[in-house]
């Protein structure tokens, strides 16, 4: 069994995680990378993708994130995720769904305003639909 | 001296008065335990992002290259100020306490020549800052739709703040909020936003953590990445805790408000009693003088 370290996911609203792991893979905006205990200490921003844990205690995990950025360090490793979701949350089908109600809603946005919201919305849906399917 | 009658419906409409203030008491302690967990769950997140940077900081101090709202645009003639306040009353001096000190800011900035601009966050701060620095206000926004504040809404402020900055239209930012203590303390705090300062930012430097790190990409970039996210995640911060310190103002408010209902209602009972008991007397004299008399 290998090494464990300290792990911990955060987004701005709560933390998420924090346990001991054995290998955590990070989606980096240069790759990914596979973090395990006595990583060297490093610092990397995210690209959206899916995060990796293995634990020893419980079985494997993985989260959706986006934005944000991860700190591998003597202490540990921190992922400060904008948006952390489960993936066992999200299912194809809603986001489907989700998907054709914000095309539908930029199709009918008024200004432009209302516009770019729906269109960071479809991108955001877009990468998870992406990352589900690839799961 | 008022008439029983009247008396009668001054005692009911205060009993009306306190079932509210005592209702509203009641809804807002459960609101603040809510406001506390979001606060406190939004602590780590911004905490550890205002550690890192602070450490990506210290690598550029006096270097040329460091990014404008760290390094801020070597000027601080054009002010803006972010002032986040509740969207209702009624809960004592937190508003006022705010809007004072943000007032307090911008008149001695006024008198020292800069120029001054006002964000206003919440319809309360507007409200009392339109009367005398009205022209200054360049933008309020309005809360009161979000019934729980999301990330998402201070990003809005956040990229609302950052787009202003690009377009060159102020130097420095602050923000300013009331910060939670307790219930019965929420402390007025203004926060400089741009450039970034880290002063509550722990040196996390201790025992060989000074190890080099690897930065994918440079740190460069990181920062700039990194630093634009932190104005949004500090403002987030600024909006939770003013959520929980508005719920705790508002308790404490409403508290006082039904124990002065409480000794209102009893003095006024008390007058009710004596004048019913004197007006039982002095009928009984009527009588008695009236059969004396015969």
């Amino acid at each position: 069994m290998a090494e464990a370290f300290q792990f911990e996911l955060v987004s701005p609203e709560r933390l998420l995680l924090s346990e001991e792991a054995t290998q955590v893979v990070v989606p980096g905006v240069e790759g990914e990378f596979g973090v395990m205990a006595g990583h060297a200490p490093m610092m990397s921003t995210l690209r959206p993708g899916v995060l990796t844990v293995s634990r020893p205690s419980a079985a494997d995990e993985a989260f959706f994130v986006r934005g944000g950025f991860a700190e591998a360090g003597p202490k540990g490793l921190t992922v400060l995720a904008e948006v952390a979701v489960p993936m066992a949350d999200l299912k194809a089908d809603d986001i489907a769904r989700q998907i054709r109600e914000t095309e539908e809603d930029l199709a009918d946005a008024g200004d432009d305003a209302a516009r770019e919201r729906a269109q960071i919305a479809l991108d955001h849906l877009r990468e998870m639909e992406r990352a589900v399917a690839s799961n | 001296m008022p008439s029983l009658k009247e008396l009668r419906n001054r005692i009911a409409s205060v009993k009306a008065t306190q079932k509210i203030t005592k209702a509203m008491q009641m809804v807002a302690a459960a609101k603040l335990r809510r406001a506390q967990e979001a606060a406190e769950a939004a602590r780590p997140y911004a905490e550890r992002m205002e550690a890192v940077l602070a450490n990506l900081a210290t690598a550029f101090e006096g270097r040329d290259d460091a990014p404008l709202l760290l390094a801020g645009t070597g000027k601080d003639d054009v002010h803006l100020l972010v002032v986040a306040t509740a969207e209702r009353g009624l809960c004592g001096g937190f508003n006022a306490s705010i809007a004072k000190l943000a007032r307090e800011r911008a008149k001695a900035l006024l008198a020292a020549g800069k120029t001054v601009k006002i964000v206003c966050v919440g319809k309360k701060g507007f409200d009392s800052l339109k009367r005398d620095l009205g022209k200054h206000i360049v933008k309020t926004i309005e809360l009161r739709h979000v019934k729980r504040v999301a990330f998402e809404n201070a990003d809005e402020i956040g990229t609302l703040v950052r787009q202003m900055f690009d377009d060159g239209e102020f130097d420095v930012c602050t923000l300013f909020y009331a910060r939670f203590q307790s219930v019965i303390s929420q402390v007025p705090t203004a926060q400089q936003l741009i450039p970034a300062t880290f002063e509550n930012a722990e040196a996390e430097l201790p025992e060989g953590n000074e190890a080099v790190y690897e930065y994918e990409p440079d740190e460069g970039e990181i920062l700039a990445e990194l630093l634009p996210r932190n104005i949004s995640v500090q403002i987030f911060r600024g909006l939770l805790e003013n959520a929980a310190s508005e719920q705790g103002a508002r308790m404490s408010a409403m508290d006082n408000a039904t124990r002065n209902a409480g000794e209102m209602i009893d003095k006024l009972t008390l007058s009710y009693n004596r004048q019913r008991q004197a007006q039982i007397t002095k009928e009984l004299i009527e009588i008695i003088s009236g059969a004396e008399a015969l």
